[in-house]
């Protein structure tokens, strides 16, 4: 294994970069304007996350690689994002439903990490907890009046939670990594985040009158690039093709 | 949007309604006041289906490049406007009042330009 906090880096920045990719998708195609331009924010939000873990993972790397060179030239396989963000964008209410379940951990990680040993994952950290804050509102909100919205939208929300839900799982599985980052005070362990995600997660999915699956299996094998979804090598050949094609290509 | 998953609801756009569709958000007016300003602005408006969504709304497509620390929105219909056909009877008596204008101080020149 490498470097844990290498690691740790870029779950951070790859989740980041994966959603972040994702969510800009629909830029241009959303239902309604403000909906395109709240994305499009939430996008830019995302990326900008992903210049600094990314360039931090360079960092601690050393050799030589920045944040867009970690982007663009690592294949599948070193990836470590987890398989939620990579899930495709369905239809509005399946994109919102991954950003609602992915910005619920993504605010707790940020601010358990605010109080990280490690200054600058703490400074992150904090930087990044103003950004989600308003990430988590907005698809809260969203996923709420959908939910409990016309017998249509409802339907596709509840299709969404059944569809993504198996892998909420993955956001709090402890690994080696997770266990090195605990014993230097850098990061908490993810399981002891899932009672307070999964209370959060009732009191909404109760707004919304939706109905949590009641099986707990969880796909694994994103945050430790094991195992992919087919869905991520089709977004990097679009996110990174022009790297590929005209490598150090720039302005 | 190049994954190999198509999507359940493809065709579900073209499908006949019965009735109009009662899609279309209101429509909300903006205001917002900014770092020095102290009084709110309009800026504009938008569309959104409640109020907190519409401040939500103004949030992303008004205060992105840090524009405002206040805002307010209105729903359109909302707002009585006087009508333009009155723009004679409203406005135009001033015109001939030109001592209502105060142009008529001779200002210091220590007070420099106004």
């Amino acid at each position: 294994m490498s470097d844990p906090l290498f690691e740790f880096c870029c779950r951070m920045g790859d989740n980041t970069l994966v959603l972040g990719h994702r969510v800009s998708e629909w830029c241009g195609v959303a239902p309604v304007l403000e909906e395109d331009i709240a994305l499009a924010n939430t996008a830019l939000d995302l990326i900008g996350q992903t210049q600094l873990w990314l360039g931090l993972a360079g960092e601690v790397e050393g050799k030589g690689r920045d944040a867009d060179k970690l982007a663009f030239h690592r294949d599948v396989w070193d990836f470590r994002n987890v398989l939620l963000a990579e899930q495709p964008n369905g239809d509005f209410g399946q994109t919102m439903m991954r950003q609602f379940l992915f910005d619920s951990w993504h605010l707790m990680y940020l601010k358990a990490l605010m109080s990280s040993s490690h200054e600058q994952v703490a400074a992150i950290a904090e930087k990044s907890v103003k950004e989600v804050t308003y990430h988590l509102e907005r698809s809260t909100d969203t996923v709420i009046g959908l939910g409990d919205g016309t017998t249509e939208s409802h339907e596709r929300m509840q299709k969404a939670l059944d569809r993504l839900y198996p892998f909420v799982g993955e956001m709090f599985i402890d690994d080696e990594v997770d266990a090195a980052m605990v014993e230097a005070g850098i990061a908490p362990d993810p399981s002891s985040l899932r009672a307070e995600y999964d209370a959060h997660l009732d009191t909404v999915l109760a707004e919304a009158t939706l109905t949590k699956p009641e099986d707990d299996f969880a796909h694994k094998g994103g945050k430790t690039g094991v195992r992919h979804t087919e869905h991520l090598g089709h977004m990097l050949t679009q996110m990174q093709w022009l790297q590929r094609a005209y490598p150090d290509a720039t302005w | 949007m190049s994954s190999p998953e198509s999507s359940p609801y493809k065709d579900s756009e073209a499908s006949p309604h019965e009735e109009t569709r009662k899609t279309e958000w209101p429509l909300w007016e903006v205001f917002i006041r900014g770092q020095h300003g102290l009084s709110h602005r309009h800026v504009g408006s938008l569309h959104a289906p409640d109020a907190e969504m519409a401040i939500k709304n103004a949030r992303d497509v008004y205060t992105r490049r840090n524009e405002g620390v206040s805002i307010w929105v209105v729903e359109a219909v909302h707002i009585a406007a006087s009508s333009p056909e009155e723009k004679g009877s409203l406005y135009e008596p001033s015109n001939d009042k030109v001592y209502r204008h105060p142009t008529f101080f001779d200002i210091p020149d220590e007070v420099g330009a106004m």
